[in-house]
């Protein structure tokens, strides 16, 4: 008749527990982006733990600007995320500013709000482009790398340089933007607009990229700020927060914008983010190149900080000594500490710049936004899928320039 | 400001020991270590401080005493203010503080990197290995006697090491964005040329062959 079963049957499911696989995914994965590796432990092909494993790309950058002047440190900033460093430029400059408590004129914070917007469009261009390949749509990166370029010219007429640009310096700029350039920039965001929706077309309503993102990697309000995550990653979690708005610096309280704000929290909210943040951004430029300000475009009144200009570096002896000076010893700061953090497109960046008085930081700390996104990495994929780590990673957006620093 | 300012009083209602800390931007306070996870509890639930944004730590250079003092930074996400916390490390040598990964689960990776850099033990931190640098690397590089160029250190994977013989080698300094101590190469050898550049008035042009 009818036979008892015990179920679960211990020693049947002894004999029948497979064993964990462990899988070490990087450093050098297309899907890392960079040289982040992860080390996975498996059940079949469910993640059961995660450990990140970053450091492949430090530089020991912090050691470095304790031993520079702060204005050498400039090229160094444009390696932390260096798919917008343009923006990083600003951050560091502002944080040194802050320091030194300098306020520079009205058309250098536009020029910089300007430029901090056109490198936000590019990263996340990029951050777009990559996620699209991570989930198998290969379109979309070679739209977004055409739209790219054409920043990348904009950005080489201003500052001679594509992709590592150096363009601030403490209390100003590298110089002036050239001729016609505003105009240049606003024929762009012209025809990038129509190009943007047809972007994201390719994504929005795609039924596979859909399939792999809605509900996949998703992250809670708390955990989102326990985590300490910033940015668009915060964002698509529901937490609308953004400095621009909250602690508004470079005169971004002039500008109208509206913060993105996802419901879920899962990968597509973060996409979604993205996408309208590049609208917003456009929006931005429009209206700095609207009311462009004109006067001067560095700080006229901080003689140790920023240098003279070079027709009267030629000849003049006052200024001759003053550039001297600033070169040999550096800016001149006076003792004391700030924390600074800008609104980048990967989160906040901030600076910690501590000083004894001269031109040398005593310790400078970088808070890399992506280093703090990834540290969620262990929470969010375990229990998901292989293939979902990749679009989890591919979300989050991080650049390890930065992470690592 | 006057918002920021009830936080310090508050603090130090509750906390006689805490002190003002000198600042050119946010409220910041000098905590004893010892009260440093009862501090931050204390502004994360009570004063709505409920993000921490950065843990790092200062070298005040060998032979000053405190020499490590470890900085906190946390932001609120309702009233948008920052608030440094400051902690000296109590001992020089092994330098310790109580960890607050129970409060921030972001707490881990910072405390992890300043342990990293600068040798500062977080006390309860459930994984307190190093992050940046690899695992078996025996010094701290933030610390003010690391030299800048590094130090030659063996590489971790012995099977590398076995085959190849190289190790992590201090780096070169001549050449580079820093200063080299004069008179101890010469600049116009050290400096990169292109082939046919190779050649001044101190050295012949090479023969073409």
């Amino acid at each position: 008749m009818a036979t008892e079963f015990s179920f679960p049957d211990t020693a049947a499911v002894a004999e029948f527990e497979t064993e964990k696989m462990s899988l070490s995914m990087g450093p050098s994965h297309p899907s890392t982006h960079g040289v982040l590796r992860l080390q996975l432990e498996l059940d079949g092909e469910v993640v059961t733990k995660c450990d990140p494993v970053i450091g492949y790309l430090h530089r020991g950058d912090e050691k470095i600007a304790e031993n520079m002047t702060y204005n050498q440190f400039v090229p160094y900033t444009d390696r932390l995320d260096y798919l917008a460093p343009l923006a990083n430029n600003m951050a560091y400059a502002i944080a040194v500013e802050k320091l030194a408590k300098l306020e520079v004129p009205a058309r250098c914070q536009a020029i910089r709000v300007l430029t901090a917007e056109m490198a936000r469009i590019s990263a996340h261009l990029l951050g777009l482009g990559a996620f699209g390949i991570d989930t198998g749509a290969w379109t979309v990166f070679m739209y977004a790398f055409t739209e790219r370029e054409k920043l990348y010219k904009l950005f080489e007429e201003l500052t001679g340089a594509r992709f590592t640009t150096s363009y601030s310096r403490i209390g100003g700029l590298q110089r002036d933007v050239p001729e016609g350039w505003t105009g240049r920039v606003d024929a762009f965001c012209d025809q990038f607009l129509p190009i943007l929706e047809e972007i994201l077309a390719l994504l929005t309503r795609n039924k596979i990229f859909m399939d792999r993102t809605v509900g996949v990697g998703t992250i809670s309000k708390a955990d989102a700020i326990a985590y300490g995550l910033t940015g668009p990653n915060l964002r698509g979690s529901g937490v609308g927060l953004d400095l621009r708005k909250d602690k508004p610096y470079s005169g971004y309280e002039q500008y109208e914008f509206d913060i993105p704000v996802g419901t879920k929290g899962d990968s597509y909210d973060r996409y979604l983010v993205r996408g309208e943040e590049m609208r917003q951004s456009v929006r931005i430029i429009k209206q700095v190149i609207a009311k462009f300000p004109g006067g001067p475009w560095y700080a006229t009144d901080a003689k140790k900080i920023f240098a003279p200009s070079k027709d009267k570096i030629l000849t003049s002896m006052e200024e001759l000594i003053q550039n001297f000076m600033l070169v040999t010893e550096g800016p001149q700061m006076p003792p004391g500490e700030v924390y600074f953090e800008a609104e980048n497109p990967k989160g906040a960046l901030g600076f910690y710049v501590v000083s004894k008085g001269g031109g040398v930081p005593w310790r400078l700390k970088i808070r890399a936004p992506s280093f703090c996104n990834l540290s969620i990495l262990p929470k969010v994929c375990v229990g998901n899928m292989v293939s979902d780590v990749v679009a989890i990673l591919g979300s989050l957006d991080f650049v390890m320039g930065e992470c690592d620093r | 400001m006057s918002a920021t300012v009830a936080v310090t009083t508050a603090l130090q209602e509750k906390f006689p020991q805490v002190t003002p800390r000198a600042s050119l931007d946010h409220e910041a306070v000098n905590v004893p270590a010892g009260e440093i996870l009862a501090v931050l509890q204390f502004l994360r639930d009570d004063q709505a401080y409920d993000m921490l944004v950065d843990v790092t730590a200062i070298d005040w250079a060998e032979g000053v005493s405190p020499r490590f003092t470890v900085v906190y930074h946390l932001f609120s996400t309702t009233h948008h203010g920052y608030i440094r916390v400051a902690a000296n490390c109590p001992d020089d040598e092994a330098p310790a503080v109580a960890s607050i990964c129970g409060l921030w689960a972001a707490a881990n990776w910072h405390e992890r990197e300043t342990y990293d850099m600068f040798g500062i033990k977080f006390e309860g931190h459930p994984d307190l290995r190093r992050i940046l640098m690899w695992d078996e690397y025996p010094h701290f590089p933030l610390r003010k006697d690391f030299p800048l160029a590094g130090i030659e250190t063996p590489l971790p994977d012995a099977d590398v090491v076995a085959e190849t013989g190289t190790k992590a080698i201090a780096a070169p300094m001549v050449g580079g964005p820093f200063v080299a101590a004069p008179g101890e190469i010469n600049l116009t050898e050290a400096e990169p040329r292109a082939k046919d550049e190779s050649w001044n008035e101190g050295r012949e042009k090479p023969t073409q062959r």
